[in-house]
C-alpha cells in the first residue's frame, strides 16, 4: 500500500463491534427499492421489469431516471385501478393480460421480473405465487422472478439485493471441486470488464459476475463458490448465496485504489495466490490510478464533507474521501448499516466522525447548515435547496449512474466530488458563500 | 390494471403538493410510505426551485404497519408544525396510505394544532395530478372563505372612478411557463387600467387567499386547476368567472373581449393588441407554413389553444389532436369537430405514439414524452404541455400567453421546421458537390435529429416491406431533396399497397405523386 494514500490515515483500528452510529428514526428522503430497476434493467437487457402498483411507481421511475431517457423502456408499471382493490376485477387474471401485452410488444423478453410495491404489499397479492404460474404457462419461453422493490421493505439500492436474492435459488447447483470466484453486484459492463482481466492476471481464471449481462446467463453456485461483493447493499443477496454452500471473502469495496487493491488481495488469499504475484499484477494500474488521483487530492485535501443517507456506498465512499483524498468527514449518514458485510470497512474508518444510521431529516438538515460542510453528498430533492442556501453538493444518485469502482475510476470518482468546488472558484455570478 | 410506461400525469398527492409549494405559509403533511420523497426533486431539479417543498412525509415502513402508523402520522404532524411553523396544515394520503385507512386528515383535526387544518381525499386510485391540485386548490379556498358564505353573497359594488379589480387563479408550481405566463397577463390587465387583487394559488399566502372575495371577477387561467374554484366563488360570492384562456393572439383578443364585458368596463382592445405575430404569419417567407400537417397533444387547455393557433393563426392543418386531460374531454373533442378531425381522449402514450405515426405529421406540438416520439419518427417538435423536462423551465422570459406569449408560440413552432427561404436554397444547391444530404439548416446544424429522414419507420409494417423498388425509381427518389424524400416514399408506398402493386417503377412515383398532390 502506498505510503501517501496512506499518510492522511486518522483511524483508530475500530471493530465492527464497536462501531456503533446513532440510530435515527423520522422522516427519510430516500428512494424506494424500485428506483434499482434503472441501473438492473439497462445491465440485463433481455428481462422486462413490471411493477404491480399504482400510478405513484410510475412517476417516481420515470422522475428518478431524469424522465424518460428511451422511447420505450425495459419496465413498466400494471398500475392498479379502484376494480382491482375493489376486488370486482381477478387481479391474476389481470396480471396474466398485462404480461401477454408486455411479451407482444416484446416478443424477444426471456425474463419478467414481477416487482412488488407498497399498494401491491398493503394488500397482499402474491406475486411469489403468480411469478411461478406464469412460468408454468409460458414453460420455457420466459421466466417470471418476484421480488419487492417497496418503500415499506426496501430503500433505494436495496432494490437490487431483493432482486438479486430472488434469483439465487434459480442458479444451477455448482458440483465442481474447482474454486470459483463469484462477484456480487451490479458493475458497469466497462468495469466488469477491467476487473476480469486483473483476475486473470493474478491468476483467477474461474471468475463469474452476478447478474451477468443477461438473464439467462446465472453462474452456478456451490461449496467452491468464493463471493467478493462489488456492491456494500447486498447483504441478503449474500446470505442466500451463503446458504446455497458458498464462502464470502471479507473485504473492503472496490471504491478507490485502496479500497480496490484491498479487494483484490483478499480474492488472492483466499485463492491462494502469494501476495507478490497479486501485487504484481495491479501494480501498473495502481500506478497509473494514484497519479491520476493526485490532483483531486490536491483540490480536496482538508476539505470537510457530509453525507446524507441514501445508498449505502456511504460508509465505503466516506473511508475513501478521508483516506485517498484526505477530506475531513464531519456527518456521515446511511440508510442501514449491515454489519456482516462492513466488516472489513470499519477498521479503515477515519475516528471522531458522526454516524448516523436511519434518518431524521429536518434536524439532520438543521445539524448541516450548522456544521456548514464545504461539501455535502445528498440526493436530488435537496441538493438545490442546500445550494439555494450557500452551500456545496455532491447529488449522489450519480455515484450509482456512473462507473466509479476499480483503478481506472478512482480518479473520476474524485472528480465527482472535485468538480463542485471548482465551480464554485470558477462562477463570478450568484450568490455562493 | 393498466400497462404504463409512461405516465403524463403523477398521483394526485403530487397536485397537493404543487398547490403547497406554490404557496406561502402553507405546509402539507402527507401520510406516505419511504420512497414518496421523490416528489420533491421535481420541483427542485425540474423547475430549479431554490428552496424543498412544504411537505413532511410520514415515510412508514413495514416495522410501523405491525405498530401503528396513525401513531407515527400524529408524531410527523406534531413535528413539522414545531419545525416549519405554518399557518396552515393541509393533510392527505398518498396511495399506500390510503388503503391502510389511518384517515390523518380526521386525526389532525382532532389533534389540537392552533392553526386551520384541511383534510384532502385524494382518490389515488382512480384520479391523477391536475384533479389533485384542484381538489387541493378548492378544499382550501372553501375551508377558508367559507365561514365567510352568506357576509358578502353580493357582490361589493364598485365606487364611483374605482378601478375594477379580478383574481388571477389557476398558476402553479410545475405548470407550463405558469411563472412568465402571470407576469405577462398581469402587465396587460394594468395597462387595460384594471386591477389585479389576487394571484393563487402562484406566490399567495393565506391572507391573500382571505382577500379573494374582494375583487370584481375570477380569471380562471388553468381551467384544469382552478375551475372548481372558480365555480364555487361564483356560486358563493356572485364572482364572475372569466373562461377564454388568453393563449394565441385570438385567444387574448377574446379574452379582453369577455373580460370587458363580464366587467363591464370598456377596453381598447386595438390598442393593446400589439404583437408581431399576425404579420410574421402574413410575411411571404412563412408562405412555406401553409397546410403544413400538425399533431397537438397535452393537456386539454393547452391543446384547445394550440389548434386554434396552428390553424388559424399559423396557417398550418391540425391533422389530429387530442388530450390526457379527460376533465377537458368536452372541450377538446369540440375543438376536433369543428376542424374535422378525431380527438384522441387517453392517457395513454402508446396510443398517443400510434396516432401520430398513422397520421404522419410534419411537426408535432406536444408534451416532453411527444418529443421523444417524434424524434424517433424524424418529425419537428415542439413542447406545449406539461409534463415538461428542465428545459422548458427557461432562464429567459418565455410566456406563453398574452400578446408577447403569441409572439414566443411563432418563433418556438417555427423553428423545428426549415426556413422558408432556406427550403429554397436547399433546392437549388442540392447537387453541388459541396452540399449533401447530411447538410441541414444552419439553425440546426448541431445535429439535434429532428430533420433526419427516417427511410423505414418501424411502423411500417410487413406490408410495405414485401415492396420492390425498381432501382430507376430508387434512383429517381434519390433527386426529391432529403426533407421531403421519408414522406415521398411512403406516399409512394401506401399508393402501390391501395392499387395493389408489388414493385414500384418511376411510373408509379410519379402516379403516386399526382394522387397525393391532389
Amino acid at each position: 500500500m502506498s505510503g501517501e494514500i496512506l499518510a492522511s490515515s486518522s483511524a483508530v483500528d475500530m471493530t465492527v463491534g464497536q462501531f456503533q452510529p446513532q440510530q435515527e428514526r423520522g422522516q427519510r428522503a430516500v428512494f424506494c427499492g424500485l428506483t434499482s430497476i434503472i441501473w438492473m434493467h439497462r445491465k440485463i437487457q433481455d428481462a422486462f421489469f413490471l411493477v404491480v402498483g399504482s400510478r405513484t411507481c410510475a412517476h417516481l421511475i420515470q422522475s428518478a431516471a431524469g424522465v424518460m431517457i428511451f422511447a420505450e423502456p425495459r419496465f413498466g408499471t400494471a398500475i392498479l385501478g379502484d376494480r382491482d382493490l375493489a376486488g370486482m376485477a381477478d387481479c391474476n387474471e389481470e396480471l396474466d393480460r398485462v404480461v401477454a401485452q408486455v411479451l407482444d410488444r416484446r416478443p424477444e423478453l426471456k425474463t419478467i421480473f414481477l416487482v412488488g410495491s407498497c399498494p401491491s404489499e398493503v394488500i397482499k397479492l402474491d406475486l411469489d405465487n403468480a411469478a411461478q404460474r406464469l412460468s408454468k404457462e409460458y414453460s420455457g419461453g420466459v421466466r417470471f422472478v418476484s421480488f419487492s422493490g417497496s418503500g415499506i421493505e426496501t430503500t433505494f439500492t436495496q432494490g437490487e439485493d431483493s432482486c438479486l436474492s430472488a434469483l439465487v435459488p434459480s442458479l444451477p447447483q455448482r458440483d465442481s471441486d474447482q474454486p470459483q470466484l463469484l462477484v456480487v453486484g451490479t458493475l458497469p459492463d466497462i468495469v466488469e470488464d477491467q476487473f476480469r482481466r486483473l483476475f486473470v492476471q493474478i491468476g483467477i481464471d474461474c471468475v463469474e459476475f452476478f447478474p451477468g449481462r443477461s438473464s439467462t446467463d446465472l453462474p452456478a453456485v456451490g461449496m467452491n463458490t468464493q463471493i467478493l461483493l462489488a456492491q456494500p447493499y447486498l447483504g441478503e443477496t449474500l446470505r442466500a448465496l451463503q446458504g446455497r454452500g458458498a464462502h464470502y471473502i471479507p473485504a473492503p469495496f472496490p471504491v478507490g485504489v485502496e479500497g480496490t487493491a484491498a479487494w483484490f488481495h483478499a480474492a488472492g488469499a483466499a485463492f491462494g495466490i502469494t501476495k507478490e504475484r497479486v501485487e504484481a499484477s495491479l501494480e501498473a494500474p495502481k500506478a497509473r490510478a494514484i497519479k491520476a488521483l493526485s490532483s483531486y487530492r490536491d483540490e480536496l485535501a482538508g476539505r470537510r464533507f457530509a453525507m446524507l443517507p441514501d445508498s449505502q456506498l456511504e460508509i465505503p465512499l466516506a473511508r475513501f474521501l478521508s483516506r485517498e483524498c484526505a477530506m475531513t468527514p464531519v456527518e456521515i449518514g446511511t440508510p442501514y448499516f449491515d454489519a456482516a458485510v462492513m466488516e472489513a470497512e470499519i477498521p479503515l474508518l477515519p475516528a471522531n466522525v458522526s454516524w448516523v444510521e436511519g434518518q431524521d431529516l429536518d434536524p439532520a438538515l438543521s445539524r448541516i447548515r450548522a456544521a456548514k460542510p464545504d461539501l455535502t453528498v445528498c440526493g436530488l430533492g435537496i441538493a438545490n435547496p442546500l445550494e439555494a442556501e450557500g452551500l456545496r453538493t455532491k447529488w449522489s444518485i450519480e455515484l450509482l449512474f456512473s462507473p466509479i469502482q476499480g483503478f481506472e475510476q478512482a480518479a473520476d470518482l474524485a472528480e465527482l466530488f472535485a468538480r463542485p468546488l471548482r465551480r464554485e472558484a470558477k462562477l463570478e455570478v450568484g450568490a455562493w458563500s | 390494471m393498466e400497462l404504463t410506461l409512461w405516465t403524463y400525469e403523477g398521483p394526485p398527492h403530487v397536485g397537493a403538493i404543487r398547490i403547497a409549494a406554490s404557496m406561502r405559509d402553507v405546509h402539507l403533511v402527507l401520510h406516505a410510505p419511504q420512497g414518496d420523497t421523490y416528489a420533491d426533486l421535481l420541483f427542485t431539479m425540474i423547475e430549479r426551485d431554490g428552496k424543498r417543498p412544504p411537505v413532511t412525509y410520514t415515510t412508514f415502513q413495514a416495522r410501523d404497519l405491525g405498530a401503528s402508523t396513525a401513531e407515527k402520522f400524529l408524531g410527523t404532524l406534531q413535528s413539522a408544525y414545531e419545525h416549519h411553523k405554518p399557518k396552515l396544515i393541509l393533510v392527505a394520503d398518498s396511495c399506500t396510505a390510503e388503503l391502510i385507512q389511518d384517515q390523518p386528515g380526521t386525526l389532525a383535526q382532532t389533534a389540537g394544532l392552533p392553526i386551520p387544518v384541511v383534510p384532502l381525499e385524494m382518490a389515488a386510485y382512480s384520479r391523477k395530478e391536475n384533479w389533485g391540485a384542484s381538489e387541493t386548490f378548492y378544499h382550501l379556498v372553501r375551508a377558508l372563505l367559507g365561514s365567510q358564505q352568506g357576509v358578502s353573497s353580493t357582490p361589493i359594488p364598485r365606487e364611483a372612478g374605482a378601478l375594477p379589480t379580478v383574481n388571477l387563479l389557476g398558476p402553479t408550481k410545475l405548470g407550463f411557463r405558469c411563472r412568465d405566463d402571470v407576469r405577462e397577463i398581469v402587465r396587460l390587465l394594468e395597462s387595460a387600467g384594471i386591477g389585479v387583487n389576487v394571484v393563487a394559488p402562484l406566490g399567495a399566502g393565506i391572507d391573500d387567499l382571505m382577500r379573494i372575495p374582494e375583487a370584481d371577477a375570477n380569471i380562471c387561467l388553468h381551467p384544469e386547476i382552478a375551475m372548481t374554484t372558480c365555480g364555487w366563488l361564483e356560486r358563493t360570492f356572485k364572482q364572475k368567472t372569466v373562461k377564454t384562456v388568453p393563449l394565441g393572439y385570438g385567444a387574448t383578443r377574446d379574452f379582453l373581449a369577455e373580460l370587458s364585458e363580464v366587467l363591464a368596463y370598456p377596453i381598447d382592445i386595438d390598442g393593446l393588441s400589439e404583437c408581431h405575430l399576425p404579420w410574421y404569419s402574413r410575411s411571404v417567407d412563412s408562405t412555406y407554413l401553409t397546410g403544413k400537417r400538425v399533431y397537438v397533444y397535452g393537456d386539454g387547455s393547452h391543446v384547445v389553444a394550440a389548434a386554434r393557433v396552428a390553424q388559424r393563426e399559423m396557417g398550418f392543418d391540425v391533422v389530429g389532436l387530442g388530450t390526457y386531460s379527460r376533465e377537458m374531454a368536452r372541450e377538446v373533442r369540440g375543438v376536433a369537430k369543428e376542424l374535422g378531425v378525431e380527438a384522441l381522449i387517453s392517457d395513454n402514450h402508446l396510443a398517443v405514439e400510434h396516432a401520430i405515426s398513422e397520421l404522419r405529421p410534419e411537426l408535432v406540438l406536444g408534451t416532453q414524452m411527444e418529443r421523444h416520439i417524434a424524434k424517433r419518427l424524424g418529425v419537428g417538435c415542439a413542447v406545449i404541455s406539461t409534463p415538461a423536462h428542465v428545459q422548458d423551465y427557461p432562464a429567459r422570459y418565455s410566456p406563453q400567453m398574452g400578446f408577447e406569449g403569441a409572439n414566443v408560440l411563432f418563433d418556438t413552432w417555427v423553428h423545428p421546421l426549415i426556413m422558408g427561404l432556406e427550403e429554397h436554397l436547399l433546392h437549388m444547391f442540392r447537387d453541388d458537390f459541396e452540399f449533401n444530404d447530411n447538410a441541414v439548416p444552419s439553425h440546426l446544424a448541431h445535429g439535434d435529429g429532428t430533420l433526419k429522414e427516417v427511410e423505414h419507420p418501424e411502423e411500417g409494417g410487413s406490408a410495405e416491406a414485401n415492396l420492390r423498388w425498381d432501382p430507376g425509381a430508387e434512383r429517381e427518389l434519390k433527386k426529391i431533396p432529403f426533407f421531403v424524400r421519408g414522406k415521398a416514399r411512403r406516399n409512394t408506398e401506401q399508393y402501390a399497397l391501395d392499387h395493389g402493386l408489388s414493385a414500384i417503377d418511376i411510373e408509379t412515383l410519379y402516379e403516386a405523386k399526382a394522387h397525393y398532390s391532389r
